[in-house]
């Protein structure tokens, strides 16, 4: 626990991706086999469940400090993290403990099944014998809210490194389904023998937004240009005569989706399709926001299957009669995908249509009706590409119609004037920078005066700090920026200026980690230019 | 026998002010951190070894008089002096006395020695008027010899990983402390201007601190490999950094306690080192000096005289404009 504590805390505390490499490879080469597994397990999103409300946690936290509940709370309310208020507060420990990371999440499931006063003692016991940073894992791992800032990617290089492996291999193994429990680390990252879980997905291909002119790109004729799709990206699977579907962040969705079963009898087994999951009636996509109302539902009502009907989308092949298809070159594997959806013949199952287009003037016309058929822009994808792991540029590239927007995270607000003199309405916004916020822009338009009331009160809750009239506010909130231009500044902390910033919309389905980074939007100045 | 108004702490008997936020007739200063020092008073008093930087600060012919630790000095028929509160180099808690009656002024304060200035001293009191910038009880200080042996370490794996260790600290207090804790025989040690200015003032003005080089453009890239940087925190994110090539960057404060804090501050390392008392050292102070009454000032005012006034002891929350020098609040840069 030890050693985890300090990753975590290396990873925290550093600023540039590759100390946070190093640090990972460090605990690669020094940690026990099973102990990496189950690091592997929390860094990959395979979090336990909570073992304690935070009720209780709270309230026992208090009381081993030796403070009023209350000033437990403002301490929190200062902190920002449940987890870390309670390292802090607690005394120092009183004893040493050796426990490894692997005995821990075996204390962890043991601890939960027992009645509530010896799960106190127990926790008691160990908030006694760890230190601050260790405090602070341990405290996530009970709250079941263990999120680190280090991408999955940069996890699959660390260990692409220490053992001297195709980073494409590794994403591989450690996908799908898997649990600490059904697996060994040697046996889900280091063997070569082929893997027994059938629900196993492929590591999706992305791209990144075109950032240079269209004739840099070459001749058209090398060029496949289908409809961005605004749904949820997918990949739908058969495989042991069972469907599955899995989302891009690799999360296992087939219970959302029932849907899907329908094609159960219509596809050979042995396949991986990759498309977009979306709400579809009378040959058009329905708008994203009915999706949403779909996910994160337990039951799926019949008024809600019959409100957001869905369709897959499909636009590549991975795999067809079990064979991985990824190497073959993308005619080949729109031509087997068409033939397999000709032969589904299945409402439920549509081909991703090809835009056709004989140069870039034609394609940059049928781009302005990207909103027309319900799409979000274009894709391009070059005929001969293989499909690769990750966000890679060159062969792939997403073309929006409407570049100019995107996903800041509010972190400061001061108060308006006039009418609104008493409400907090002119709000400064940041994005992601290698795992920090860094302030981009300030917007006071946009959002309705119902909206407003909303972000004041939780502005009010959430102060961090107070500079003259500005208030920092505890970065939570999302909300989507449109602005007209974009350009270079030395002035600007972020290194860009953006002209006529304004709120398009508050993005509540969106958590502040799926806020846009610094990188997305300087992308931006190429094609704007 | 104090009053808060408009300009600050006054003394109506003695009429008077202490660290006054407003220029007024006499202003006695508990240290020469700017928002405790500011300009346009027509008469300052402060401890000795507040002089040269105050006069650095706000002039050099302020009209300035001096008292040592423990000196009497009647004003009005108040009596009045000064006792140290370990904060920087001339820090002072004031104590004001008139017909058996005392009250005492703590200033900025904390309670771990740190090696530079004079330690703290508890003023038996009937009223107490404390800061408490970090008066939450998630701040808790180590010892600074452990702090120490972390920054020294820190500045070893630097040099084997061939970068330059700047390390960021207010430029009066912070800095100095850096300079006389940390581990000269690891590597050259080079200044900032800023902090160059006020190490030499205090120099000039008797205390003893080593001479550390300024960072200029006489030095080239070669003399500064292995060294170790002491900079104000306002250098992060600026070309000022780029002369020195591969650096790591680290900020001694009291805030990097808290994850959040370090992170926003975008730097490599964050050294949980304060010139404040922590969550139990404000307790300390506060019974220490066996006081009837408290009135918590800058920081967290209202949850620190709550606490008080639980734990039986009368106390108030006073709205100050103090709290506006780095070490007082968590982030160097202002909200754009
Ligand atoms: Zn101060
Ligand atoms: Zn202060």
């Amino acid at each position: 626990m030890k050693r985890f504590a300090q990753l975590i805390h290396e990873i925290s505390s550093s600023t540039k991706t590759n100390d946070k490499l190093d640090a990972l490879v460090r605990y690669f080469q020094a940690a026990h086999d099973a102990d990496k597994l189950w690091m592997l397990a929390l860094f990959t999103g395979r979090r336990p469940k909570r073992v304690i409300n935070s009720t209780r946690l709270r309230e026992w936290a208090a009381e081993l400090a030796g403070i009023p509940l209350w000033l437990f709370e403002e301490s929190y309310h200062s902190v920002g993290d449940l987890a870390e208020t309670i390292a802090l507060v607690l005394p120092e420990p009183v004893q040493e403990n050796d426990q490894t990371l692997t005995e821990w999440m075996m204390w962890l499931a043991k601890t939960g099944r027992l009645e509530e006063p010896e799960r106190k003692t127990n926790i008691v016991e160990a908030w006694q014998s760890l230190s601050v940073n260790q405090r602070f894992v341990f405290n996530k791992l009970l709250t079941g809210g263990f999120r680190i800032g280090v991408s999955k990617q940069l996890v699959i290089n660390a260990l692409a490194k220490t053992y001297g492996m195709e980073s494409s291999v590794v994403a591989h193994r450690i996908s799908g389904n898997w649990t600490p429990d059904s697996t060994t680390f040697q046996q889900l990252v280091l063997s070569d023998e082929i893997d027994t879980d059938a629900s196993k997905p492929y590591p999706f291909y992305l791209a990144y937004q075109l950032d240079s002119s269209l004739d840099e790109l070459g001749k058209p004729s090398e060029w496949q240009a289908e409809w961005k799709w605004d749904g949820i990206r997918g990949q739908l699977i058969k495989r042991s005569n069972e469907i599955f579907v899995w989302s891009r962040g690799e999360e296992l969705m087939t219970e959302k989706f029932p849907e899907y079963q329908l094609l159960l009898h219509h596809l050979p087994d042995g396949v991986a399709l990759d498309g977009e999951i979306l709400p579809w009636k009378d040959d058009a996509p329905l708008p994203f926001n009915l999706l949403q109302t779909r996910i994160g539902r337990k039951n799926l009502t019949k008024k809600i299957l019959q409100n957001a009907p869905l369709v897959f989308v499909a636009y590549d092949l991975l795999e067809l009669e079990n064979q991985d298809f990824r190497e073959k070159p993308l005619s080949e594997r729109r031509d087997n995908l068409a033939n397999l959806i000709e032969n589904a013949g299945h409402p439920v199952l549509k081909l991703s249509p090809i835009v056709e287009f004989e140069n870039w003037e034609v394609l940059t016309k049928k781009r302005q009706q990207a909103r027309e058929v319900g799409s979000e822009g274009l894709m391009l994808k070059k005929l001969d590409s293989v499909y690769k792991v990750g966000r890679k540029r060159g062969d792939w590239w997403k073309w929006k119609v409407d570049p100019l927007t995107i996903d800041c995270v509010l972190v400061a607000a001061q108060k308006g004037h006039g009418r609104r003199a008493n409400l907090y309405t002119d709000y400064t916004f940041a994005v992601w920078d290698g795992g920090k916020l860094v302030t981009l822009t300030k917007a006071y338009s946009g959002l309705t005066d119902k909206e407003f009331y909303q972000v004041d009160s939780f502005i009010k809750k959430n102060i961090v700090e107070k500079f003259g009239p500005v208030r920092t506010v505890k970065p939570e909130l999302v909300f989507e920026i449109g602005f007209e231009g974009i350009a270079e500044s030395k002035r600007h902390k972020s290194g860009v200026a953006l002209r006529f910033p304004r709120m398009l919309r508050w993005r509540q389905d969106k958590q502040k980690e799926a806020a846009d980074t610094l990188e997305n939007v300087k992308a931006l100045l190429n094609t704007t230019a | 026998m104090l009053q808060f108004n408009e300009n600050g702490i006054y003394c109506p008997d003695g009429n008077f002010y202490i660290d006054p936020w407003k220029p007024v007739g006499r202003a006695i200063t508990t240290h020469a951190h700017s928002d405790h020092a500011r300009p346009g008073s027509k008469h300052y008093l402060a401890h000795r070894d507040s002089s040269a930087v105050m006069r650095l600060r706000l002039g050099a012919d302020i009209s300035l008089q001096t008292l040592g630790y423990g000196e009497p000095l009647a004003i009005n028929g108040v009596k009045v002096s000064l006792y140290p509160a370990g904060h920087i180099p001339g820090s002072a808690q004031v104590r004001v006395e008139k017909g058996g009656e005392v009250w005492v002024v703590s200033g900025d304060y904390k309670i771990q020695p740190d090696g530079v200035c004079e330690p703290f001293e508890p003023v038996p009191c009937h009223t107490f008027i404390t800061e408490s910038t970090f008066g939450l009880p998630v701040y808790h200080w180590q010892p600074q010899s452990l702090v120490f042996q972390d920054i020294n370490n820190w500045w070893r794996q630097n040099q084997s990983a061939g970068k330059v260790s700047v390390l960021c600290g207010y430029s009066l207090g912070k800095a100095q402390r850096i300079v006389k804790n940390i581990d000269l025989g690891i590597g050259r040690v080079f200044s900032h201007g800023a902090i160059f200015n006020v190490n030499e003032t205090l120099r000039e003005a008797g205390l003893d601190l080593p001479f550390l080089p300024k960072v200029t453009d006489g030095f080239s890239k070669k003399d500064f490999e292995g060294a170790l940087i002491v900079a104000p925190p306002s250098v992060g994110g600026t070309t000022w950094l780029k002369r020195f090539g591969p650096h790591s960057l680290a900020v001694c404060s009291g805030w990097m306690q808290v994850r959040g804090n370090a992170r926003r501050r975008n730097v490599d390392r964050g050294f949980v080192l304060s010139d404040h008392a922590d969550w139990d050292g404000l307790l300390y102070a506060v019974k220490a000096t066996a006081a009837e009454k408290v009135f918590v000032t800058h920081g967290f005012t209202s949850i620190f005289s709550r606490y008080l006034n639980e734990t039986g002891i009368q106390a108030a929350e006073v709205k100050t404009e103090f709290g506006t020098e780095e070490e007082d609040t968590p982030n160097t840069e202002k909200a754009a």
